[in-house]
C-alpha cells in the first residue's frame, strides 16, 4: 500500500484518516502516545512508523496498561493522555482505564480502530460495540463513520476531556475512514463548542456569602480534593495563599494530596475512612466548611446523616452533579478551582479580617497529640508504615513521583509519604483499581524521564499487570517498584477479620513469585529484603540504580491499616491503633451485627 | 439499624418522592437517547415516561421529555447529570417552573357488541375521543389529554371490553409567550 499522504500531494490538507489522527495529535501538542497494534488500526500504526519523529509511541504489554501509563502520564503533567489500540479485545482492554479515569477525573483521549463500516453490526472479526461499551465509562464517545466528520471530531475529543470536570473520551474509527481520503483542518481557539460549556467564574454573590461565612468562622476547616490539582498549578499556589491569610486548617482528600504542603504548619493530614483522627475530628466539629474540587464521596463522609452536623458548608466545584450529591451544602459556588479561589481570596482580603481561632488551634492540638498515626516498633519484621517511612526520608529533596497500587499500602503511602507539590502523587481513588500503579509508573517516567519514580505496590496488586515490567525495559525507563510483600491481599484480609470473623476466604497467596527473579527475567533488577536493619541500604541502592527495579520488601503479613473509621460510624467514632486490641475492634466493629 | 457487616454504609432515606416533567434539549447525534437512557439505568433513577422526536431538524435538536421520580436530592441529581452531559444544550424543569402544559396521546381498541359498544360511544364522547378504526365488533379512539384523563379514559374502558392500548408518553411544553 502506498500512503495517502504522497497520492493526495497537491492540497497539504487533503489527508487519509489515518494520517489526520496523527496530524491532530501533533496539533494538540501530544508527544508521546501509549498504545498496542491490532489489525483495526493499522492504517494509523503506518502513519505512526512515518512521523516517528514526531509523535513517540510506547508499546505496551497490554492495552490496560496503556491506559493507565496514560492516566500517570496526565496526572503528572497536567496534559492529556493519549492511547491508541485496536477494535474488539483492544477496546475492552482499555475499559478499566477508560472507567479509572472517569472516576478520578483525567484528560484522556483514546482512539480505538473499528472493522470497516459496512461490516458494523455483522459480528464481524474483533468487533464489538466501542461506543456501547465505553459509553458509561467515559466523558464522552464518537464513532466516526465519515471521513468528512474526523477533523472535527479530534479537535471536539481534545477539547471535551480537557475542559470543564476532565475526563477521558473514545474516539472509535472504523478502518475505512482510516483510508479515506478528505480535508482536515487544524484545531481553531475561537470554535466555540455547541453543546458543552462549562462554566469557570464563580458566581460573585456566592463567593461573597462564602467570605462572610469564612470570616465569621469560629471552627473552621478547608476540605480539599483533586479538583484542586485538575485546576493547575495556580489553584495549589491560591489555596496555600488562602492558607495563609486565613490561618485555617486544612486536610485533604486522598486525590488532593500535595496540593498543601505536608510540612506545613496547618495541615491535618488526609481525611476520611483512614484519615487521621484530627482531621476527621475537625470535619465533625467544625462551624464552617469549606470544600474546594472534592466530593464527599463515602469513603470521606461515613455515615452521612451524622457527617459534620454543625456546619454551614461552602462547595466549590466545576460540576454541578457534585453538589449536594451526598451531603447538602449551604453555598455551593460552581467554577473552576483557581478562578474562583482567585475571586475569594481579593474579596477576602478587601473585605475581611481573619477569625480569631485559638480555641479552635487548641482543641486541634489535643486532638493531634492522640498520635493517631503511630505504630509499635519492630527490630525483628518491616512494618509496612516503617517501610514507607524510610522510603520518604530517602526520597526526601529528592525531584520525586508516587504512584500506587490499592490496598493496605496506598493507604499507608497516603498516611507515611509527604507531598510538598501537586501532581506528584499518582493513585487509583475513585475506582480503587489494583495494578494502577506500575503502569502508571511508567506514564510518569515517560514524562520525566530524569525523575526518580516510585510505584508503592502490594504484592497482590503488581501481579495484575506485571508484564509492563517488559515495556519499562524496552524504553529503559527506570521507575522503581516498591512492593510491600505480605503475601495476602492486605486489605481484603484486614476486612475479612475485622467484619467476617476472621474467615479469610482466598485472601492469602500461597504460590508467589520470586521477584528478584523475576525481575532479573525481564532485565531488571531485583533487591528483597527480610530485616529493618537492612531496609535503609537497600533502598539507598535503588535509587542509584538506573534500570528498572523490584524491590521485595518483605514485611509484616498481619498488620492493619488504622486509624479508621469503622463503616457506618461517623467521623468521631474512629478507632484509633493505640486503642485497636481484639476488644475494642470488635466493639467498634459489632454493636450486635449492627454493622455496615 | 440492623444491617450486615459490609464495606458500605446502607442508609435508608426517608424523605418523600416527587414526580417531575424534565425538558431536555439535545444535539440530535447518534446514540444521544441511549446516553439519556443509560444515565437512568446506571444511576438508578426512574423513568415513569420518555418521549423524544427531532424539532429542529436544521439545527439537529432533539427534544426529550422525561417524566421522573424521586426525592428532590435526587430530582437535582438527574438534572444536573443530564445538564453536564456533552450533548445537551438545556434541562428545564417543568414541574418547577409551574407553568407548563402536558400532553399525552393514546390509542385505545375496544372489542364488544350491543350495550357495551353504545356505552363506550358515549364515554368517548363525554372524554373528546376520536373514533379512528371501527370494525363491527370493534373500536379503536384516540384521545389526547394529560395522563390522568388518559387512565381514567381508560378505567373506564376495561369493563366495556378493553383489547389493548398504546400510548405515546408525555410531551410538554411551557406557557406563555417563550421559549425553553
Amino acid at each position: 500500500m502506498t500512503t495517502a499522504a504522497s497520492d493526495t500531494s497537491h492540497d497539504p490538507n487533503q489527508m487519509t484518516g489515518a494520517a489526520m489522527i496523527v496530524r491532530a495529535m501533533i496539533d494538540h501538542g501530544v508527544k508521546h502516545i501509549f498504545g498496542y497494534p491490532g489489525g483495526a488500526v493499522l492504517p494509523i500504526y503506518d502513519e505512526l512508523f512515518m512521523q516517528q519523529e514526531h509523535l513517540q509511541h510506547i508499546l505496551v504489554r497490554h492495552e490496560q496498561g496503556a491506559g493507565h501509563a496514560a492516566e500517570g502520564y496526565a496526572r503528572s503533567t497536567g496534559k492529556p493522555g493519549v492511547v491508541l489500540v485496536t477494535s474488539g479485545p483492544g477496546a475492552t482492554n482499555m475499559v478499566t482505564p477508560l472507567a479509572d479515569a472517569l472516576m478520578d477525573s483525567i484528560p484522556l483521549v483514546c482512539i480505538t480502530g473499528q472493522v470497516p463500516t459496512h461490516l458494523i453490526g455483522n459480528d464481524a472479526f474483533q468487533e464489538c460495540d466501542t461506543v456501547g461499551i465505553t459509553r458509561p465509562c467515559t466523558k464522552h464517545n464518537w464513532l466516526v463513520r465519515d471521513i468528512k466528520d474526523l477533523a472535527r471530531v479530534l479537535h471536539e475529543a481534545f477539547y471535551v476531556a480537557t475542559s470543564g470536570r476532565p475526563g477521558p473520551v473514545v474516539v472509535d474509527v472504523p478502518k475505512d475512514v482510516q483510508f479515506a481520503t478528505g480535508t482536515y483542518h487544524p484545531p481553531r481557539k475561537a470554535d466555540v463548542h455547541v453543546s458543552y460549556t462549562p462554566r469557570l467564574k464563580g458566581d460573585a454573590a456566592q463567593i461573597r456569602k462564602a467570605v462572610a461565612l469564612l470570616a465569621g468562622a469560629k471552627r473552621p476547616i478547608i476540605y480539599s480534593g483533586g479538583g484542586v490539582i485538575n485546576s493547575g498549578n495556580e489553584a495549589s499556589k491560591l489555596l496555600r495563599e488562602l492558607v495563609e491569610v486565613t490561618d485555617f486548617p486544612i486536610t485533604s482528600t486522598l486525590m488532593g494530596l500535595g496540593a498543601y504542603p505536608a510540612s506545613g504548619k496547618n495541615w491535618l493530614g488526609m481525611l476520611g475512612m483512614h484519615g487521621t483522627y484530627e482531621a476527621n475530628m475537625a470535619m465533625h466539629d467544625c462551624d464552617v466548611m469549606l470544600c474546594i474540587g472534592a466530593r464527599f464521596d463515602d469513603r470521606i463522609t461515613g455515615r452521612t446523616d451524622a457527617f459534620s452536623p454543625n456546619s454551614k458548608k461552602i462547595h466549590i466545584d466545576i460540576d454541578p452533579s457534585s453538589i449536594n450529591k451526598n451531603i447538602r451544602v449551604d453555598v455551593p459556588i460552581i467554577g473552576d478551582v483557581a478562578s474562583v479561589l482567585g475571586d475569594l481570596l481579593s474579596v477576602f482580603k478587601a473585605e475581611a479580617k481573619k477569625p480569631r481561632i485559638d480555641p479552635w488551634w487548641f482543641e486541634i492540638g489535643r486532638w493531634r497529640a492522640r498520635n493517631s498515626l503511630a505504630y509499635k516498633k519492630n527490630n525483628d519484621v518491616i512494618l509496612p508504615q516503617f517501610a514507607i517511612q524510610r522510603l520518604y526520608e530517602a526520597v526526601r529533596g529528592r525531584d520525586t513521583y508516587i504512584t500506587t497500587e490499592v490496598g493496605q499500602h496506598q493507604m499507608w503511602a497516603a498516611q507515611f509519604f509527604g507531598f510538598e507539590q501537586p501532581k506528584r502523587w499518582m493513585t487509583s481513588g475513585g475506582l480503587g483499581t489494583m495494578g494502577y500503579g506500575l503502569p502508571a509508573a511508567l506514564g510518569v517516567q515517560v514524562a520525566h524521564p530524569d525523575s526518580l519514580v516510585i510505584d508503592i505496590a502490594g504484592d497482590a496488586s503488581v501481579q495484575m499487570t506485571m508484564q509492563e515490567m517488559s515495556t519499562a525495559v524496552q524504553y529503559e525507563l527506570p521507575i522503581k517498584i516498591f512492593i510491600l510483600n505480605n503475601n495476602h491481599m492486605g486489605m481484603v484480609r484486614q476486612w475479612q477479620q475485622l467484619l467476617h470473623g476472621n474467615r479469610l476466604s482466598h485472601s492469602y497467596s500461597e504460590a508467589m513469585p520470586d521477584f528478584v527473579k523475576l525481575a532479573d527475567a525481564y532485565g531488571a533488577v531485583g533487591f528483597q529484603v527480610f530485616k529493618p536493619a537492612d531496609l535503609d541500604g537497600a533502598i539507598m541502592e535503588m535509587i542509584k540504580v538506573k534500570k528498572p527495579v523490584l524491590f521485595d520488601c518483605r514485611v509484616a503479613s498481619l498488620e492493619n491499616c488504622f486509624p479508621m473509621i469503622p463503616s457506618g460510624k461517623a467521623h468521631n467514632e474512629m478507632l484509633l491503633p493505640a486503642e485497636a486490641n481484639d476488644e475494642t475492634t470488635a466493639a467498634a466493629f459489632a454493636g450486635g451485627k449492627a454493622l455496615v | 439499624m440492623n444491617q450486615p457487616a459490609s464495606a458500605y454504609f446502607m442508609e435508608e432515606r426517608h424523605d418523600s418522592n416527587e414526580t417531575h416533567t424534565l425538558s431536555v434539549l439535545v444535539q440530535n447525534e447518534p446514540g444521544v437517547l441511549a446516553r439519556v437512557i443509560g444515565l437512568f439505568s446506571g444511576r438508578g433513577y426512574n423513568i415513569e415516561s420518555l418521549t423524544v422526536s427531532e424539532t429542529e431538524a436544521q439545527k439537529h435538536v432533539s427534544r426529550i421529555t422525561i417524566v421522573t421520580t424521586g426525592t428532590p436530592m435526587v430530582i437535582q441529581q438527574i438534572k444536573h447529570q443530564l445538564d453536564r452531559m456533552v450533548p445537551v444544550y438545556r434541562v428545564v424543569d417543568m414541574t418547577l417552573t409551574g407553568r407548563s402544559i402536558e400532553r399525552e396521546l393514546a390509542m385505545v381498541k375496544l372489542r364488544g357488541t350491543g350495550e357495551h359498544r353504545i356505552e363506550a360511544l358515549r364515554m368517548a364522547e363525554a372524554f373528546r375521543a376520536r373514533v379512528i378504526d371501527a370494525t363491527t365488533e370493534s373500536f379503536v379512539f384516540e384521545i389526547t389529554g394529560n395522563s390522568a384523563k388518559i387512565n381514567q379514559f381508560i378505567d373506564l374502558m376495561r369493563p366495556l371490553g378493553l383489547v389493548e392500548v398504546s400510548r405515546t408518553g408525555v410531551a410538554a411544553i411551557g406557557r406563555g409567550a417563550e421559549g425553553m
